[in-house]
């Protein structure tokens, strides 16, 4: 479940200080230096959430990002009310970051490899997933089935949107229907998982990748480390549902640098969707 | 165990058995029996037709209330119970096997809370740990190699949130389960009977066709876990309960689930055998509509009746 009222980390698309503390090993950088370094603390290598655009600048080639489904957006159906309205919560989220929603999506091309393109926005509400993020995602995934092209997606949100009650939790069984049928197709489907990464987002298509990637120190995991905490009563140990720990248990492929996520990406999806065939060797002559 | 707005009603109860045996002894007027047998009615009419959500909670993990091997018991001629993941572990909190239900043989997938304390532990209160999960994806599994329908039956506080479930894959677990959901070409009904917690209780739930006894809740979060996170304070747990319209009549409401299945006077508790009787017939009906459809009708159908589920918005553009 998304931490709505948690103190959001500084993070690329903030607003505040020079000067930003890493919320993993607590070092001061400055704040250009961190730009500079794409988001990741010099210290421990912790990569830092950043914004859709941040994203996009690293992760796909210069002005071939196409934006897809924005008009999708969240309502109110349940007239969910905490301490304040759902409502006012979305406004406030809206006015707050460029897109409209938890999670964007588009077509775009990886070093000139044509891809179709879901990003969560952290910002948003935590990243968390109502029904307009399990809709993009479900037509993102019918968009990649359609054309044959791989899907790839970040995922950063603290899980289901808990302002939409059930409806939240069957995105989880919408996404997955779709994502099914990539698989019976043999489109591929790569999953990023970046810092955080959990609740009912883990549960279904951040978990579902026919290659899951993490970032460095990204916090992956089904419960929050509180609720585990509770449960437990005891402290957590070092390490705990982070990317390295999670590939230490066989959870998920690899983890990749941000400055090298570009590039993997393409390796895999040519990997996966180049033709089988030997170099040099005519058509004839390579297995098929 | 007996709930706060149980109270008056056993009371009255009692009350009317005390006054039936002086009838029946010649020392009351059966009219007054009458009388307060009605008024008893009323009153539990008066109750149930408003209970507030939090209440229905409280039913829903009642701890007379029957559970899955109570269902399973009295709904099944046959059961044979298949155990473990192949990968090393049993989960006692998801029961599984080979069942046959009104002649249909079938796979069966069930939560069990257990009963008495020590059962309860050996169960872990019905929270599957990742391997509770694979056993289920394995009998998904068996059930699409057989064409065998899958029965399963859902009573959760969900998926168990611990440091070991965490290092062995909870999250994978159940994100494995829900594309075997969406792949199995057999027909499924799941019946939330008690508690549908979270994505441990999807994990065993993303049937064809979905029920709901009338006092079990099924939430993307529980009311205190809700309470703690938004309001910041685990007591407004009512408030939550409230806010997150989990009773079965809002999930039918938003279109969620299939059906309602009424359940005794005074709640299941209160006459099990009629409430398994209730399942089972609602389950063969149900079983008997999906029965006739090809692999790849129900296939397709589970398909479109996911995909639909959602509430959102179209803006123009930006």
């Amino acid at each position: 479940m998304s931490l709505l009222h948690r103190k959001r980390a500084s993070t690329g698309s903030g607003e505040e200080g020079l000067w930003v503390e890493c919320p993993f090993c607590a070092e001061l950088s400055f704040r250009g230096e961190l730009e500079r370094r794409l988001w990741v603390c010099p210290r421990c290598d912790y990569h830092f959430p950043i914004s859709v655009d941040q994203r996009l600048r690293w992760t796909v080639d210069e002005g071939t990002f196409e934006e897809l489904f924005s008009e999708i957006v969240s309502v109110d159906p349940l007239r969910f009310k905490d301490e304040r309205r759902y409502e006012e919560r979305l406004r406030e989220a809206r006015r707050r970051t460029p897109y409209r929603e938890a999670l964007v999506c588009g077509l775009a091309r990886i070093s000139g490899r044509e891809v179709v393109l879901c990003v969560q926005d952290f910002s948003f509400l935590g990243g968390s997933m109502g029904s307009a993020v399990g809709e993009k995602v479900a037509r993102a995934g019918e968009e990649a089935l359609r054309s044959r092209v791989p899907l790839v997606l970040f995922a950063a949100s603290g899980g289901a949107r808990m302002q939409e009650g059930l409806l939240s939790l069957m995105q989880m069984a919408k996404t997955s229907v779709v994502l099914a049928r990539l698989k019976e197709e043999g489109v591929p489907y790569v999953s990023v998982l970046t810092d955080p990464t959990t609740g009912g987002v883990a549960a279904s298509f951040a978990m579902q990748g026919d290659v899951i990637l993490a970032e460095p120190r990204a916090r992956i995991g089904f419960a929050g480390p509180r609720v585990i905490e509770k449960t437990v009563g005891e402290k957590l140990p070092e390490g705990f549902q982070r990317a390295e720990y999670l590939l230490e248990h066989g959870l998920i492929d690899r983890i990749v640098r941000r400055e090298e996520m570009k590039e993997v990406l393409d390796r895999i999806l040519g990997l996966l969707m180049d033709p089988v065939r030997e170099e040099g060797g005519d058509a004839e002559g390579g297995r098929s | 165990m007996v709930l706060e707005f149980e109270k008056p009603l056993l009371e009255l109860e009692r009350r009317v058995e005390a006054l039936r045996a002086r009838v029946e002894a010649g020392n009351a007027s059966p009219r007054a029996l009458k009388r307060l047998e009605k008024r008893l009615e009323h009153q539990r009419r008066k109750v149930f037709s408003k209970l507030s959500r939090w209440q229905r909670v409280q039913l829903a993990r009642h701890m007379d209330r029957p559970h899955s091997l109570d269902y399973l018991r009295g709904m099944l001629e046959e059961f044979v119970e298949l155990h473990g993941d192949r990968m090393g572990h049993e989960d006692a909190a998801v029961v599984a096997g080979l069942g046959r239900l009104s002649g249909v043989p079938l796979v069966v997938l069930a939560h069990e809370k257990g009963r008495s304390l020590s059962q309860r532990r050996e169960r872990n209160f019905g929270m599957p740990h990742p391997e509770g999960n694979r056993k289920a994806l394995r009998m998904i599994q068996l059930a699409r190699r057989f064409s065998r329908p899958i029965l399963s039956l859902v009573d959760t506080p969900g998926a168990y949130p611990g440091v070991g479930a965490e290092a062995r894959g909870q999250a994978s677990a159940i994100a494995a389960n829900l594309l075997a959901w969406a792949e199995a070409d057999v027909p499924t009904v799941a019946v939330i009977i008690g508690e549908g917690g979270s994505g441990g209780a999807l994990a065993l739930a993303m049937a064809d066709r979905v029920l709901m006894m009338e006092h079990a809740v099924y939430s993307v979060i529980s009311p205190e876990g809700c309470a703690a996170i938004l309001w910041r304070n685990g007591e407004k747990r009512q408030e939550a309960a409230e806010a997150l319209r989990l009773s079965a009549r809002d999930a039918l409401e938003l279109g969620l689930i299939d059906e309602v299945v009424e359940e005794p006077a005074g709640g299941a508790h209160r006459d099990p055998s009629k409430a398994v009787e209730a399942v089972r017939d609602a389950c063969i009906r149900h079983l008997r509509d999906l029965l006739p459809l090809a692999p790849d009708d129900l296939r397709q159908k589970r398909y479109e009746k996911y995909r639909a589920m959602g509430v959102f918005g179209i803006e123009g553009g930006r």
